[in-house]
């Protein structure tokens, strides 16, 4: 009695139209790093035209959901991961956990959203980009001017007034981090970081919180992601937000599913679903890049110029560095800067 | 000779009492729980150790080469990865031992790799155990793979799992890692320093002084007690950050790193050192202080030869306790500590920033060194401390004296008006539509489930789980420590007993956390089913906090004569009547001290249960972590004050409970 007492009821949140049918409904238990506001909407269009599949999220921050799915490796508990970084899912196909799938309606997406093996192992969603959050009163009061590009941030006037994330602990440090080493070239990219560290502040564990520090005028600039700065500036926060002129790095949302999953036909029903046109129009109210060309419409509060200042990411490098990379940046700048 | 006859006599058995069904049942039910501990900690602590031990490695032996001429033709002999590496030393000895997550690019050991070449190559494993990537496809076994020189860059081996010591060689070659060991040794010990010192003063002034509204002072100055750890990161933020109130203050300095770590240290840790201060200055005798007065010496000579002497093993204690809570404390870093590295804050950082969950069993291993060290050392000093108060000792009173009395009661209300002070900033935080450029008030900072940390909902199980803990920890606690007292004999299994009980203090959040992971995620665990569930909470909760229930548990059980148990065999009554109708109406407060204490400690904790919690299970103390930690400081300050209500309301309950149960059940005290 005490166990089944102590037992808890897995809370799932049932979308939609279940009640009736809710005897034949498959249960798909489906990871996800999505932000939390909006998995209720996902769940809903999805459900609109598949109310058999009922979505159980198990939703947390990218580092953790990663950390949860190797955790689990030899025991997988999800079916389906949708919306986690293509980055994560890279690493995670090269230990074999994903189970390659061809998702119909696949050649309809931009190529570079789909991984490159036949079958996919994952396919992407939406890209989620690199940016800088400018807070223009805080800026003002320091007598900072706007800076346009990422090698502006290493000027003096800037220093100690730019947070970024620890790319140890934040996938949006990460995306920063491999996007100026392919950009700048491996010895200028450390040489640029090198030079960058001066004017950091600090380094945060998250990548949203530069950009609602910068929000809340904690910092005048915080290295984030667009999506973030576009909400934040919605919420009334005097930013602009900067897309430095030598093109910024991404990461994409992706989706892929787990290897093992006792749920295949329902696992493969809903990947297909996240590659239609719909999927990537719902995708589009938060992110300005989707994966289904042509769809996108303007997102409000999001730089115009963001889709052609994307840099020509290479996935792979960037996961089968990523050890590498973390070591000599955590060698370079952790803990160097400790306060006097 | 002589010889006495009683030298022959063959030596007699032993005599043993004989064990009656009930010192049987007993012992079972001492097995039972020790089996409970067993599982909840001994067993995952051994999963962490072996974890910290098991290494990846490149086994470069078991992989091979072979290079085309420039026309693709493969003449040469094949080529062990390993005489590459002793040819070219492309790779060092530590290079060669990784994370799980390693991967070791093969074109170093070719010196002329070109990616433009037309030199083609082949690559093989010896076995299927040797796995290597071309980008992301996977590639095992004996079968020779050809490549061109553009797709050959993109290939990496992937390390083999082995055991042995190279994480900690690894961790010792990390200067960002070793940092974080003097860190956190510097930030506890200074700490410390000012906790005790402080404490001191106010739990001084509580004893010896006649000032008024004592019993005020003590609520407020219990009130850290009831927050989470990293509350007071926050307050200390909204004070002295960039956009602080009270910016000016810091000049220049920031509030980011040791000095907000040390100051949210002292406020936590407060409550801890008082009572343990306030306890120790209680038992003293005033006999002595008579003497020193008639002896003509000074205030100020009594102070330092009477005064602190006598509650010298409670300070020491009380610097051990504080000590170890900074020390094994991980809200409060994160929240606050800037660039900053803690041990405690390292150990989140490999598991969940880099997935490195062997180099978090290593960091864990190194921070259990100093937190069993202060731990073994206070339970040395405290064996000592026996028999200061003697049956002739007479408790001291203090005199009226009202110089003294105002100086005290103006201590205690500075150290008040902080604490109150950060409890308000939080508070006002929270209410603040958007600090600093919209100062109205609204409640939007407490839509929790528009925010990431699970909600509302996450409050809710913050609730049930306090609730669970204490009603299952008071149970388990509270029979063992009655077990393990008042059975007869035993005395190898109850001392084992004993030493599992205590050990648990020992172990800091974080490392238990991560130990229940490693023990419980692992498939072949039969007790699998609890990760993911409200019970891993309740059973690393329960564990996390079992020693001091237990030593307050014993404490009661101590003071009622074992007479009891005599006269209870002798009538021949079975020992659960005596347990139901004296013993457990006779411990009522204590039981009630128990699981207040789980509650309010179930509410705050963080650092064990961190690595736990799943969707499902998300808790409002983790909940202001992960706000904070996404940037919504005002709504993880709000959440932080509605555990501290919560803490209050049930604070308040426990009174009204106690003295309910009190009248009815210990009338018998008075006489």
């Amino acid at each position: 009695m005490i166990k089944s007492l102590l037992k808890t009821i897995p809370i799932s949140i049932t979308m939609g139209l279940v009640s009736l049918s809710a005897a034949q409904a498959t249960d798909l238990t489906v990871y996800t790093a999505v932000e939390a506001e909006d998995l209720a909407r996902y769940a809903e269009e999805f459900n609109k035209s598949h109310p058999d599949i009922n979505i159980n999220w198990v939703r947390d921050s990218t580092g953790i959901i990663t950390a949860k799915l190797l955790a689990e490796k030899d025991n997988p508990q999800a079916d389906v991961i949708w919306g986690l970084a293509a980055t994560s899912l890279l690493l995670m196909k090269s230990e074999d956990m994903l189970e390659p799938y061809a998702p119909k309606g696949v050649e309809e997406l931009d190529p570079k959203f789909v991984d490159k093996s036949d079958p996919p192992a994952w396919t992407g969603m939406d890209a989620w980009v690199a940016s800088v959050c400018y807070n223009t009163v805080e800026a003002e009061k320091a007598g900072l001017t706007p800076p346009t590009s990422w090698k502006d941030l290493t000027k003096p006037e800037y220093e100690g007034h730019v947070i970024m994330p620890n790319p140890n602990s934040s996938g949006t440090g990460f995306l920063d981090v491999s996007g100026w080493l392919q950009m700048f070239g491996e010895e200028d990219g450390w040489a640029y970081m090198d030079a960058l560290h001066v004017n950091i502040a600090r380094y945060t564990h998250s990548g949203s919180k530069p950009c609602k520090l910068a929000a809340a005028g904690e910092i005048p600039i915080g290295v984030s992601f667009a999506f973030r700065g576009a909400k934040s500036k919605a919420d009334g926060a005097p930013l602009e937000i900067i897309v430095p002129s030598e093109g910024v790095g991404w990461d994409m949302e992706a989706t892929a599913i787990v290897a093992g999953t006792a749920e295949l036909e329902a696992a493969k029903t809903l990947v297909d679903w996240t590659v239609t046109k719909e999927a990537s129009e719902m995708y589009n109210t938060g992110y300005a890049v989707v994966a289904y060309p042509g769809v996108a419409k303007p997102v409000e509060h999001f730089p115009p110029n963001l889709e052609e200042k994307m840099i020509d990411n290479d996935f792979e490098f960037a996961a089968n560095n990523r050890a590498a990379i973390l070591k000599e940046w955590q060698s370079r700048y952790d803990g160097k800067s400790e306060a006097k | 000779m002589a010889t006495t006859p009683r030298m022959h006599l063959p030596a007699g058995p032993k005599i043993t009492p004989k064990l009656g069904s009930d010192g049987w049942i007993m012992r079972g039910f001492i097995a039972l729980i020790a089996v409970y501990l067993i599982i909840a900690l001994a067993f995952p602590l051994y999963a962490m150790l072996s974890k910290a031990f098991s290494t990846y490695q490149f086994d470069l032996s078991q992989f091979e080469f072979q290079v085309s001429d420039e026309s693709g033709q493969f003449i040469t002999e094949s080529i062990s990865a390993q005489s590459l590496n002793e040819k070219t030393s492309a790779y060092s000895e530590v290079d060669l031992s990784a994370g799980s997550g390693g991967r070791l690019s093969v074109t170093a050991f070719f010196p002329d790799f070109s990616f433009r070449s037309p030199v083609n190559y082949k690559i093989r494993g010896a076995d299927s155990s040797a796995v290597f990537l071309v980008g992301s496809e996977r590639h095992r076994g004996p079968e020779w793979l050809e490549l061109d020189s553009n797709t050959f860059r993109r290939v990496v081996l992937i390390p083999n799992s082995a055991t042995g010591l190279g994480n900690f060689s690894r961790y010792f070659e990390t200067p960002a890692l070793v940092r974080s060991i003097k860190n956190s040794l510097l930030i506890s010990t200074i700490s410390t320093l000012i906790t005790v010192t402080l404490a001191f003063g106010f739990a001084y002034a509580l004893s010896r002084s006649c000032m008024r509204f004592k019993g005020v002072f003590k609520l407020i100055a219990m009130a850290p007690i009831l927050v989470p750890s990293l509350l007071p990161g926050i307050a200390l933020v909204y004070l002295f950050g960039n956009q602080g109130m009270l910016k000016g203050l810091m000049m220049g300095e920031s509030i980011y790193g040791p000095y907000g770590i040390v100051a949210g240290s002292v406020f936590f840790t407060f409550p801890h050192a008082m009572l343990i201060i306030t306890t120790a200055l209680a038992i003293s005798d005033a006999r002595l202080y008579e003497a020193s007065v008639s002896l003509g010496a000074s205030r100020w000579k009594t102070f330092w030869t009477v005064t602190i002497p006598g509650a010298r093993y409670g300070l020491i204690s009380a610097a051990f306790v504080v000590f170890n809570l900074v020390i094994t404390d991980f809200g409060l870093p994160k929240v606050i500590g800037g660039q900053f590295n803690m041990l405690a804050v390292d150990i989140y950082k490999q598991v969940i920033g880099q997935q490195n969950f062997e180099m978090g069993a290593v960091v864990s291993v190194v921070l259990l060194i100093p937190a069993m060290l202060a731990f073994t050392i206070d339970r040395v000093v405290q064996r000592k401390q026996v028999a200061l108060l003697s049956s002739r000792s007479v408790v001291y009173q203090p005199k009226a004296n009202s110089g003294f009395d105002w100086i005290c009661f103006g201590y205690c209300s500075v150290i008040a008006f902080f604490i109150i002070g950060i409890l308000a900033v939080c508070q006002f935080a929270a209410l603040i539509k958007f600090w600093p450029y919209d100062l109205s008030l609204s409640l939007k900072n407490y839509a929790f489930d528009l925010m990431d940390g699970g909600g509302w909902r996450a409050y809710q199980n913050s609730i049930r789980m306090a609730l669970l803990t204490a009603f299952f920890g008071t149970i388990i606690v509270f029979i063992g420590a009655y077990m393990v007292e008042k059975t007869q004999g035993f005395k190898t299994g109850r001392s084992l007993f004993q030493f599992l009980a205590m050990l648990p203090m020992a172990i800091p959040g974080m490392v238990l956390g991560l130990a229940y992971i490693f023990f419980f995620n692992n498939p072949s665990n039969p007790l699998n089913v609890l990760y993911g569930t409200m019970s891993i909470l309740v059973l690393c909760t329960v564990t996390h906090f079992y020693t001091v229930s237990h030593l307050t548990a014993v404490t009661a059980l101590k003071q009622m004569d074992n007479e009891f148990e005599s006269v209870s065999s002798s009538l021949k009554k079975p020992f659960y009547k005596l347990f139901f109708r004296v013993s457990v109406p006779v411990c009522l407060p204590s039981i009630l001290d128990i699981s207040i204490y789980l509650f309010v400690n179930a509410m705050t904790t963080v650092s064990a249960v961190v690595f736990l919690y799943s969707s499902g299970t998300a808790l409002a103390s983790v909940a202001v972590l992960n706000m904070d930690d996404a940037g919504d400081v005002a709504p993880a300050a709000a959440m932080g004050m509605m555990i501290f209500y919560t803490n209050v309301v049930a604070r308040v309950v426990h009174l009204l409970l106690s003295k309910g149960l009190l009248k009815r059940t210990q009338v018998w005290r008075q006489r």
